[in-house]
């Protein structure tokens, strides 16, 4: 079932310009993507294609200067900022790309036992720890004493022992050990297979495969294409969107072939298809609109051309 | 121009050895893999080559000589957060000029537009301040290029975009590289020989 629905969603962010005019900059556009009970949804996209703002999005924790449009719902019902709230940390947790989330002048042990919500905290609190390979001696220290890799453990045991949901790990993995990453990605399973629904933001494509169940691809801002895992694979044929192959061709395990150019910057937006510039397979037709978003074979893509 | 390192021992404080006897060699135009578990001191090891660093015990040099720890720095490094290594208050024209003046031939390669050179570095995204960084360190035509987990944070094409513009230049330059990832896949596609930083 349907546990969070995102439809439609745009984000702008006023800013001045340098003549100090107010200049509105859309920073994602039209974007949808549904999280389902016992799934797991891996996010993928480039750095600045905005999976960051949409995990601050359902959150409700995105900047005072966004402008926000479009319709996130949970549960069957439309998330509004007091519901937010209230449900940041109990019924959905958020395991923040940044370590600096963390409180600097709390020990550790202390902010993860905050987060448990029924039964013996500190014992929920070592159970994970040991759990994750921090020692006993890590619950006393304060951020500052952890190594990157203790302080992304130490949020990913804050997400573990919340009981939530809804779980959003926005990029868990980078500075991990391969043996901490894979029992990191373990964890996020058997959320799923206990009936929570995970969004994964990662750009490691490749753990993505091991664990998630569909992947959306995000470019500039927006969906380009939500496929199910099994459909990276080989060289690519099974995807839907050109920017999708591409980015799957470009691993190093495949062709490790790039396409050339860059994603545009959200102050320069194509008028049409996002990835245009860009589209070995772009027509006129594609600069006139941005394409809808639209099912195709058992996954959605934004894209006129694609079969 | 072979880039040596000789029996380097390096340990923070009193604290334990993280390496000792260290033996490890990079040709020009070579490109080598150096892996060891996370902690075991790959970014301390790759900082005592570039001359960052002064190993306790060892010596590093080039054709014989020692590496030089100012002034022009013939082995280069480039780490995986791109913005931890530009000075926020400086545009990315300035950024660059750091070292010698940007060819734009060699910017071209690395697909960095014009209209970002007049950007702050904090409105760029990591993608395109990696390319930076890594203009900066060829500009100044180093003889050896180390990469530690270079493109960690990056998305797959900007990776192999990235890449493949380094792999040019040091075919060109026979500039040697030294590459850190914990990706197995890359390493393998990149490197001619991986090697296990160990203690012997
Ligand atoms: N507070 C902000 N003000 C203006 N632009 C922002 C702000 N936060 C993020 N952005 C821009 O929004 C875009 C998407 O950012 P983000 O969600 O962090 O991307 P990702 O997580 O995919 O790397 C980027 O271009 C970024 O520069
Ligand atoms: S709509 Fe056109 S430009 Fe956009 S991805 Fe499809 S083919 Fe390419
Ligand atoms: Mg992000």
């Amino acid at each position: 079932m349907s546990i969070l629905v995102v439809e439609n969603l745009s984000i702008s962010f006023n800013q001045y310009t340098e003549s100090l005019k107010q200049k509105n900059v859309n920073v994602i556009s039209s974007l949808n993507v549904t999280l389902e009970e016992g799934e797991i949804l891996a996010v993928v996209g480039a750095s600045g294609s905005g999976k960051s703002l949409l995990a601050h999005a359902i959150l409700g924790i995105l900047p005072n200067n966004a402008n926000i449009s479009g319709t996130i719902s949970y549960d069957g019902e439309i998330l509004t900022a007091a519901r937010q709230a209230s449900l940041r940390g109990t019924e959905i947790a958020l395991i923040p790309q940044s370590v600096n989330y963390l409180d600097p002048l709390m020990r550790v042990g202390n902010q993860v036992r905050n987060s448990v919500k029924v039964g013996d905290a500190v014992a929920a609190q070592r159970k994970v720890f040991e759990r994750l390979r921090l020692k006993s001696g890590v619950e006393n220290m304060y951020p500052f004493q952890l190594s990157g890799g203790m302080a992304r453990r130490t949020l990913l045991s804050t997400a573990i022992v919340s009981g939530a949901k809804v779980i959003i790990a926005d990029e868990p993995t980078p500075g991990l050990d391969p043996v901490v990453i894979k029992e990191a990605l373990e964890n996020f399973r058997e959320f799923a297979d206990n009936g929570c629904a995970v969004m994964l933001i990662t750009h490691d494509i490749e753990s993505a495969l091991t664990i998630a169940d569909k992947i959306a691809v995000f470019y500039a801002g927006t969906t380009v294409e939500i496929a199910p895992v099994e459909n990276f694979n080989g060289d690519g044929e099974a995807l839907r969107h050109p920017y999708s192959k591409a980015l799957w061709r470009a691993l190093p395990q495949n062709e490790f072939i790039p396409i050339p150019g860059s994603q545009p910057r959200p102050n320069n937006l194509p008028s049409g298809c996002l990835f245009a510039p860009r589209c070995p397979i772009a027509t006129l037709e594609c600069e006139l609109a941005q394409p809808e978003m639209r099912e195709l074979r058992n996954g959605r893509v934004r894209c006129i051309h694609a079969t | 121009m072979q880039l040596e390192a000789k029996n380097i021992g390096f340990r923070y404080g009193d604290g334990p050895w993280l390496f000792q006897g260290v033996n490890f060699t990079v040709k020009p135009g070579e490109i080598v893999g150096l892996t060891a578990p996370s902690g075991r001191g790959k970014t301390t090891f790759c900082r005592i080559l570039a001359g960052y660093e002064k190993p306790l015990e060892g010596s590093i040099t080039i054709e014989g000589l020692p590496v030089p720890t100012r002034g022009f720095h013939p082995v280069q490094l480039i780490f995986q957060h791109p913005e931890k290594a530009v000075n926020p208050r400086w545009k990315m024209e300035k950024v660059l000029s750091e070292g010698e003046k940007p060819d734009p031939e060699l910017l071209d390669l690395l697909g960095i537009e014009q209209e970002w050179l007049t950007r702050w570095p904090n409105e760029l995204s990591g993608g395109e301040l990696q390319r930076f960084c890594v203009a900066r360190a060829l500009g100044s035509n180093p003889h050896f290029l180390i990469a530690d987990e270079m493109t960690t944070m990056l998305d797959a094409i900007t990776q192999a975009q990235i890449w493949y513009a380094v792999l040019e230049i040091a075919k060109k330059r026979k500039m040697g590289i030294i590459i850190v990832s914990h990706e197995e896949k890359l390493m393998q596609r990149l490197c001619h020989r991986v090697v296990e930083l160990k203690s012997f």
